[in-house]
């Protein structure tokens, strides 16, 4: 009934029985294909909104909609590809078994299985690591066969926190233009949280800015510089002049006043979940 | 740019390899060496000056020379008889099958309960205490029990000595039981979200993960029981009344200790190879099965 990959009504979350209030009054419409980022300080509740959308914690009140059904039914369908900071590989399979994990799951032959492998190995230009284990790569392309694993059953929607936060800068932006190239070439919709302006900036449609707790969205910015995005584009006076918008809506909702910890919002979660 | 992260490693292994081997070797030979001459220090000390701890004298007695403990190995056992180390070696085999059949019970046994405790928080408040309450029964109190519990109802071929092979699991399946629970628990919440967001059955997060996770926990309890095992199959042979293992020539050589005590120091020996053979055969199998980062092997 409507088009919206991803809708997000009234989205109230508040953890435990002392009420910490994570999130509040959360409204959000994402559209197919759509590069959604998720920005703000520490604590803003930024990836408990991401894990809500994934159906991983429950909202305390408000309603999710994916794909035009509960985020419950949606990963059930295994409608949600997603990608930690830490690449969450699995060291005793080999790259290839990594990313073939969700085929795995869904039943999928091991012909199949090998084939699709071998396309997403390329898709992330790792092709010809497919037996070496993760410990034998590199931090970036630890985080590249996660995003592969991520991708392999061609989920709805991409689900990304802070994928690239412990890369280093030059790695980082390399993997920016890399996950571009991904998400043209695979025409999902991606939902990406971090602590980055400019790459918030450089890679999304657009930009959601959240206050610190309780979280709320202070502002959106619709990102219209060109695409394909190069390296080029962080060179742009647009970009500078996105980046001073995004900046300014973050300080107007108070973004740069808190100095949260950061692993609170971890802990919380991990309560939830009863990890 | 990718590809000279593994070839770095590939030259010169083998060599690097021979050297570690021979390194292992000499420290082995260190330490042996090291022990044999503490041994005979403290035994040339205590005779030279008469050294008595309260009813213990030293002499050749009450701590013979090691090399008469070994050479004792390579005399008959009884005149016209076998060598000893044949009747030890045969009666180790025997002990090693007690052994190895409880060991494989009690693992599997203590990796049963573990799981079914990972996966309930009110199981494992419920039961946990009484299996670490099991724990505190000396062994050798609940043996006499074992065997006339279970010993009646063992099929022919484990007829006599299948209650020492449960004496054995008693004392295996408890390191596995805890240490596995924790493995299982081990397993990143990270990984686990992502098991969740695949729509994975618990019995697949079981199996890919949570198991894969514990295996370094599960080997390190391995070790201990391994030699618990062999252990517990000795102190079982007593009650049991099982002649043909190490556990009855134990008995069998206790009773001779004031005319040859060589005897029953060389069967300690032999009962220590045993134990020592059943760690290094868990650690062969870590080596095969577990593949983690090198950092992360335990």
């Amino acid at each position: 009934m409507n088009e919206a990959v991803v809708r997000l009504e009234n989205v109230t979350k508040q953890f435990g029985a002392a009420g910490v209030t994570a999130l509040q009054d959360v409204d959000l419409d994402i559209g197919p294909g759509e590069f959604v980022s998720l920005i703000g300080p520490s604590g803003c509740g930024k990836s408990t909104l991401l894990r809500i959308v994934g159906d991983l914690i429950q909202p305390t009140t408000g309603e999710v909609v994916v794909n035009g059904k509960s985020a419950h039914q949606a990963r059930v369908d295994r409608d949600y590809g997603i990608v930690f900071q830490d690449s969450v590989l699995f060291d005793w399979r080999t790259v290839a078994k990594n990313i073939g994990l969700p085929l795995e799951l869904a039943g999928w032959s091991g012909g199949r299985r090998r084939a699709r492998v071998q396309e997403m190995l390329e898709l992330v230009e790792l092709s010809g690591f497919e037996d070496h284990h993760p410990w034998q790569l590199s931090g970036g392309m630890q985080q590249r066969v996660s995003i592969a694993r991520a991708l392999s059953f061609e989920p709805a929607l991409l689900l990304m926190d802070e994928p690239f936060g412990a890369l280093d800068e030059m790695t980082r932006e390399r993997l920016n233009l890399e996950l571009l190239r991904i998400w043209e070439a695979s025409g999902s919709t991606v939902i990406f949280v971090t602590h980055s302006i400019s790459e918030a900036v450089f890679l999304s449609t657009r930009v959601v800015v959240m206050s610190p707790r309780p979280g709320r969205i202070t502002g959106i910015v619709d990102v219209d510089l060109p695409q394909p995005r190069t390296t080029r584009t962080r060179e742009e006076p647009r970009f500078a002049e996105l980046i001073r918008e995004v900046r300014q809506t973050l300080r107007a909702g108070g973004g740069f006043e808190a100095d949260e910890d950061d692993h609170e919002e971890e802990r919380l979660i991990a309560a939830e979940e009863g990890l | 740019m990718a590809a000279s992260v593994v070839a770095e490693r590939a030259p010169a292994e083998g060599g690097r390899r021979a050297r570690a081997v021979a390194l292992q070797a000499g420290q082995l030979l260190a330490v042996l060496g090291g022990l044999w001459a503490l041994w005979e220090a403290f035994k040339w000390v205590g005779e030279a000056t008469e050294l008595r701890l309260g009813n213990f004298q030293v002499n050749d007695r009450t701590l013979p020379h090691l090399h008469d403990i070994v050479g004792t190995l390579f005399e008959p056992s009884r005149r016209n008889g076998p060598l000893l180390i044949d009747v030890l070696f045969d009666a180790a085999l025997f002990t090693a099958k007690e052994a190895a059949l409880g060991f494989a019970l009690g693992a599997l046994f203590g990796f049963s309960i573990a799981v079914v405790l990972a996966h309930s928080a009110l199981l494992q408040r419920g039961f946990l205490p009484y299996i670490v309450a099991s724990q505190t029964v000396p062994i050798l109190a609940i043996a006499p029990m074992v065997v006339v519990w279970v010993n009646p109802k063992m099929p022919p071929a484990l007829k006599d000595w299948g209650a020492v092979a449960v004496i054995a699991a008693y004392l295996t399946f408890f390191p596995v039981a805890i240490n596995t629970l924790r493995g299982l628990r081990s397993a990143d919440p990270r990984a686990l979200e992502l098991m969740r967001s695949y729509a994975s059955s618990t019995w697949a997060v079981l199996w890919k993960v949570r198991v894969p996770a514990s295996l370094p926990y599960l080997f390190a309890a391995l070790k201990v029981s391994a030699t618990a095992s062999v252990v517990g199959a000795i102190i079982g042979e007593l009650p049991a009344s099982v002649q043909d293992g190490l556990g009855g020539a134990i008995l069998n050589f206790n009773q001779y200790y004031a005319s040859a005590p060589t005897r029953l120091w060389a069967t300690n020996l032999v009962a220590a190879a045993l134990g020592i053979s059943f760690f290094l055969l868990v650690v062969a199998a870590e080596r095969i099965v577990v593949r983690r980062a090198p950092e992360n092997v335990a």
